[in-house]
C-alpha cells in the first residue's frame, strides 16, 4: 500500500512540470506560426527538439517509478 | 494479473564468463542486419541507373532527407560529421524498430524473451551516449586545438569564468546520463506500456499505441543524432566566434 502510493506519487508530481513544459512549447509554436507561417518546418524541428527535452524529465520519474515497481 | 516485466535485459546463455543476454543478441541481430543493408546499398550504387532496386532509392531518400536535417545544424562541418550523424541515427532507428516486431519479447526461451529491444537496456544506451559525449570531445580538441579546447573548461581570467569552467566539465559529464536515459526511457515505457495494454484488453486496443511507438522511436532516433549533432557544432565553435 506504501509502496503503491510512492509510486503514484513519484509519476504523478513528476508528471505536472513536463507537461506544463510542453503545454508551453506547443502553445508558443502556434503563436509563432500564426506569425510566421514559411517558417514551419524550422518551428516544427525545434518544436519537436524542445518537447523531446521536456519529456525526457517526465522520463526520470518514470524510471524511478519503474524501479519502484519492478525492483 | 500483471505480465513479467523485467526492467533489465535477462541472461540467456553464458561464454564461460561473457554472459549473453537477450538485449546483445537483439542487437547482434540488428547489427548484423544494418552490415548487410549497408553492403546491399554499396553494391547497388555502383550498378547502372536503370538497374538499381527500389529499396535502394527507398534509403537514398531517407538518407537525403536526415542529411539536410543535419545540414540545417552543423552547416560547413556535415562532410566530415555525417557518417557518425548517420550512423547514429540509423542504428538507433533500426534498433527501435526491431524492438516492435512481432516475437520480439513474445518467444520464450524457458521463462526469459529470446528478444528484447536493444534500447531497452541501460547498458546500450549508456554505452551510445559515453561514444557520443567523446566524439564531442574528441571534434572539440580536432577543430580548436589542445589549448583552445581547454581554455573552455579551466579558465583562470576572472573568477567566473573559473566557475563557468566547473559547470561545464559537470554539464559534459551530465550529458552522457542525459543521453542514455532518455533514449532507455521512452522505449522501456513504451514497450512496458504496450505489454500492459495487450495484457488488459488482448484484442486491437493495443493498436493505438502500436503506431505511437513507432513514431516515438523514430523521434528518438531523430533527437539523439540532432542533440550529437548539436552538442558537436557547439563544441567546435569557438568562444569569441559567438
Amino acid at each position: 500500500m506504501d509502496k503503491s502510493f510512492a509510486i503514484a506519487f513519484a509519476i504523478g508530481v513528476g508528471a505536472i512540470g513536463p507537461a506544463l513544459g510542453i503545454g508551453l512549447i506547443g502553445s508558443k509554436a502556434m503563436e509563432a506560426l500564426g506569425r510566421n507561417p514559411e517558417a514551419e518546418g524550422a518551428i516544427r524541428t525545434t518544436m519537436i527538439l524542445g518537447c523531446a527535452f521536456a519529456e525526457a524529465i517526465a522520463v526520470y520519474a518514470l524510471i524511478i517509478a519503474l524501479i519502484l515497481k519492478f525492483t | 494479473m500483471i505480465p513479467h516485466i523485467s526492467i533489465r535485459p535477462e541472461p540467456i546463455f553464458a561464454f564461460h564468463r561473457f554472459i549473453v543476454t537477450n538485449s546483445v543478441l537483439a542487437t547482434a541481430v540488428v547489427s548484423v542486419l544494418f552490415i548487410l543493408l549497408a553492403l546491399y546499398y554499396k553494391i547497388q550504387s555502383t550498378k547502372p541507373k536503370a538497374n538499381r532496386s527500389l529499396f535502394f532509392y527507398t534509403v537514398n531518400k531517407l538518407l537525403t532527407e536526415v542529411y539536410t536535417l543535419f545540414h540545417s545544424v552543423t552547416e560547413d562541418k556535415i562532410t566530415i560529421l555525417f557518417p557518425l550523424l548517420g550512423a547514429f541515427f540509423l542504428f538507433i532507428l533500426m534498433e527501435n524498430w526491431f524492438g516492435l516486431l512481432p516475437g520480439v519479447g513474445s518467444i520464450l526461451v524457458g521463462e526469459t524473451p529470446l528478444l528484447r529491444g536493444g534500447a531497452a537496456d541501460l547498458n546500450m544506451t549508456l554505452a551510445l551516449g559515453v561514444i557520443a559525449v567523446i566524439m564531442v570531445q574528441y571534434y572539440g580538441f580536432k577543430y580548436l586545438g589542445f589549448g583552445g579546447y581547454l581554455s573552455k573548461f579551466f579558465n583562470f581570467s576572472n573568477p567566473i569564468n573559473f566557475f563557468i569552467g566547473i559547470l561545464e566539465i559537470v554539464s559534459e559529464v551530465s550529458r552522457t546520463f542525459s543521453f542514455s536515459f532518455r533514449l532507455f526511457g521512452n522505449i522501456i515505457a513504451g514497450e512496458i506500456l504496450l505489454v500492459i495494454i495487450a495484457s488488459l484488453i488482448p484484442v486491437f486496443a493495443s493498436f493505438p499505441f502500436l503506431v505511437m511507438e513507432i513514431f516515438v522511436g523514430l523521434i528518438q532516433a531523430v533527437v539523439f543524432s540532432t542533440l550529437a549533432a548539436i552538442f558537436i557544432k557547439m563544441a567546435v565553435t569557438s568562444h569569441s566566434q559567438h
